[in-house]
């Protein structure tokens, strides 16, 4: 029984031909990177799985992403529900211009909750988890624009984490960061897998290896290889698999 | 050296960008000496008509009164003068010509050789008169006591109400009801546009197919470029008559048509400049809020219109500048009574169609064409108001982005 599972995916933009062919299970409570070399798919993959892709025009998918064995692509699906569901974090930090306390209340209200000391609790629990509270609590009213970068991307997991998703994706969530911050995230991410299933996409190789537990490696639109985290970077079965890890292409 | 001769290309386009930039800015003050330097001489200056002085009865206490009251008393709406602070005692009003109710032509002579005697005896012998003379019949037998008219001053300008700038026999100029006017009609207008323009901007930038957007855009676009007499010409054959019909009034030119037609006219640059603040939201942004399980509507309402909220400010506020400065469409359908308006059904008058429908029947030079020079400062000061307040706000809404 797996958590996701995207069978025969193929996506086009217009005439481009995005993703070919992808099958790809995850299991629940595990942590998924996605890598490859920029332009192969991996945020299109990303976004695929809370269909983030239906703003854009031209867009057409073939196949079945099944989350929770429920095809999302099925007529009748509630997309807000399935994002309620599939909690997102992008690459840049993208806190809305609203108070810190606002930007991860966020979800909640415009899911229609409005018991203050509900939103309140939930506020603050997001920000724990996060590891984000202890460095906030005394300026929740404060604009989310005066927090550093680092602090704006936990806060923005934070905002994910408060309408209680079951999946969290992450693209490339620490690539704006410095060292530290990357650091936390990195913490971070190893915590919540308890709770969560997390699919992170990321350049970075070290941090693939060190926060997941199966990474699937991307070409051109195509799923070249998937393993467990340790076997892709100890013992790739793929040439080219092998020539990204080690470094010489991409 | 070919470092050099940029550096001087460099040195040439600045030191034309700094000339281009100075000239303007000196035509614009130019501007604005010349309008308050061609009114300002109004201030100080007596309304009352040149060569004739108000006279009463040497026993009556009232020493001194003002334009706005001497227009009155000669309305026939003041009739006692009690109200101006005399006594009990009703007012007679008395003009040149009815010198001959008094006396015969003879009396007077053939060459008006006796008029200052017996315009000093009629002044004398009714108590409650009050005489507008010609000040060359007035001799130093004179019984009477001359009346003192208050000068013009900024006070009075803006605070009085009444607008009769060309009044027999003293100039009323109390610009209160054209202030008041323009206003009333500018903020009913941005009342009625700003819902409508948002509403319009809104669905252009979020939710109109791209080709039907690129159908809307040229065609709002082109509604600024109409000029504004055309939008009164519809205001008139169109607008009027519909508010006349619809709340049966005897005249349908109003304040209310006026804001309509204002409205329609600050249309375009509302929602260009509102449209173009809501597209200007970062795409980032949408999708976090559409992540978060926001529905399309949740997104607009919640995020994209108060990021977008210094831009539709600024939009808002030069419809109001274009609302406030606008002339031509205004006089034709807002009925020009400068009276202060109380309902938004009543005849009402702007200050710019003030200037352009007196501009011209004022003598250069006189009280009259002075103040409405002194209007047109006005004018530029509350635009200049609205101008400094988009600055404040786009200025503020930067530094809360950055
Ligand atoms: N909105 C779009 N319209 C058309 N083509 C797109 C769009 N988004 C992505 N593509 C194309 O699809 C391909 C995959 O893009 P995608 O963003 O998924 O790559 P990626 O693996 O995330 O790259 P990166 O590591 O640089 O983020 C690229 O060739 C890209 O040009
Ligand atoms: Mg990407």
């Amino acid at each position: 029984m797996y958590k996701i599972e995207t069978k025969d995916i193929n996506l086009y933009y217009g005439d481009h031909h995005a993703l070919k062919n992808i099958n790809l299970q995850m299991k629940a409570n595990t942590v998924t990177a996605l890598i490859g070399p920029s332009g192969c798919g991996k945020s299109t993959y990303l976004r695929l799985l809370n269909r983030m892709n239906d703003l854009i025009e031209n867009v057409r998918i073939e196949g079945t992403v099944l989350i929770d064995n429920k095809n999302i692509y099925e007529r009748g699906i509630k997309i807000d529900e399935l994002r309620k569901k599939v909690g997102m974090v992008f690459q840049k930090p993208n806190p809305f211009p609203k108070t810190i306390f606002e930007n991860v209340a966020y979800g909640l209200r415009v899911n229609g909750i409005s018991n203050k000391d509900y939103i309140e609790e939930r506020v603050v629990r997001s920000l724990q988890n996060a590891v984000l509270w202890d460095e906030v609590k005394d300026k929740l009213k404060k604009s989310a624009f005066e927090l550093s970068g680092g602090q704006q991307q936990r806060l923005c997991i934070a905002r994910a984490l408060a309408i209680e998703p079951s999946i969290i994706l992450m693209d490339e969530p620490a690539s704006a960061l410095d060292p530290i911050s990357t650091a936390k995230i990195e913490e971070l991410i190893y915590e919540l897998k308890d709770k969560y299933t997390i699919v992170i996409v990321t350049h970075n190789m070290q941090q693939a290896a060190r926060v997941s537990d199966r990474t699937a490696f991307f070409y051109i639109g195509e799923l070249i290889e998937y393993n467990d985290t340790k076997e892709i970077f100890t013992n790739p079965q793929n040439q080219r698999t092998q020539n990204y890890i080690t470094g010489r292409f991409g | 050296m070919k470092k050099n001769i940029s550096y001087i290309f460099n040195r040439i386009i600045t030191a034309l960008l700094y000339i281009s930039g100075s000239i303007t800015s000196i035509v614009v003050i130019l501007i604005v000496i010349f309008l308050f330097s061609e009114g300002v001489g109004m201030f100080g200056k007596n309304p009352t008509e040149e060569g004739f002085i108000m006279a009463v009865n040497k026993t009556n206490k009232v020493s001194h009164l003002d334009a706005e009251q001497v227009k009155l008393l000669f309305d026939g709406e003041i009739t006692n003068w009690q109200k101006v602070g005399g006594i009990n005692d009703s007012v007679i009003l008395f003009r040149m010509d009815n010198i001959t109710d008094y006396f015969t032509e003879e009396q007077i002579g053939e060459n008006f050789e006796n008029l200052p005697t017996c315009l000093s005896k009629v002044v004398d012998s009714i108590p409650g008169i009050i005489a507008f003379v010609g000040k060359k019949y007035i001799d130093k037998n004179f019984v009477g006591k001359e009346l003192k008219i208050e000068n013009i001053n900024i006070g009075g300008f803006l605070m009085g109400k009444l607008w009769f700038p060309t009044a027999q026999p003293v100039a009323v100029m109390g610009a209160l009801p054209l202030l008041l006017g323009t206003l009333w009609v500018s903020f009913f207008a941005i009342l009625f546009a700003l819902p409508l323009g948002l509403a319009t901007a809104i669905y252009m930038a979020e939710v109109a197919h791209p080709t039907v957007r690129n159908i809307l855009k040229p065609v709002i676009e082109l509604l600024a470029g109409i000029p504004s007499v055309v939008y009164g010409f519809f205001g008139l054959v169109v607008i009027v008559p519909f508010i006349q019909n619809t709340f049966n009034l005897p005249v349908g030119e109003t304040a209310f048509a006026g804001s309509i037609i204002l409205g329609i006219m600050a249309l375009p640059t509302i929602i260009t400049i509102s449209e173009d603040a809501i597209r200007t939201t970062p795409r980032s942004m949408k999708e976090a809020s559409l992540a978060l399980g926001a529905n399309h509507w949740q997104t607009i309402f919640r995020v994209i219109i108060p990021y977008s909220s210094s831009g539709i400010t600024a939009g808002a506020i030069l419809g109001i500048g274009r609302a406030i400065g606008e002339t031509m469409a205004v006089l034709m359908v807002t009925g020009n009574a400068a009276v202060i308006p109380n309902t938004l059904l009543e005849p009402v008058r702007t200050i710019p169609a003030t200037i352009a429908a007196e501009l011209g029947e004022a003598s250069q030079g006189g009280l009259h064409y002075q103040s409405l020079f002194i209007l047109g400062c006005v004018l530029f000061i509350i635009t200049m108001i609205v101008n400094l307040a988009v600055e404040f706000i786009s200025r503020r809404n930067k530094r809360v982005a950055s």
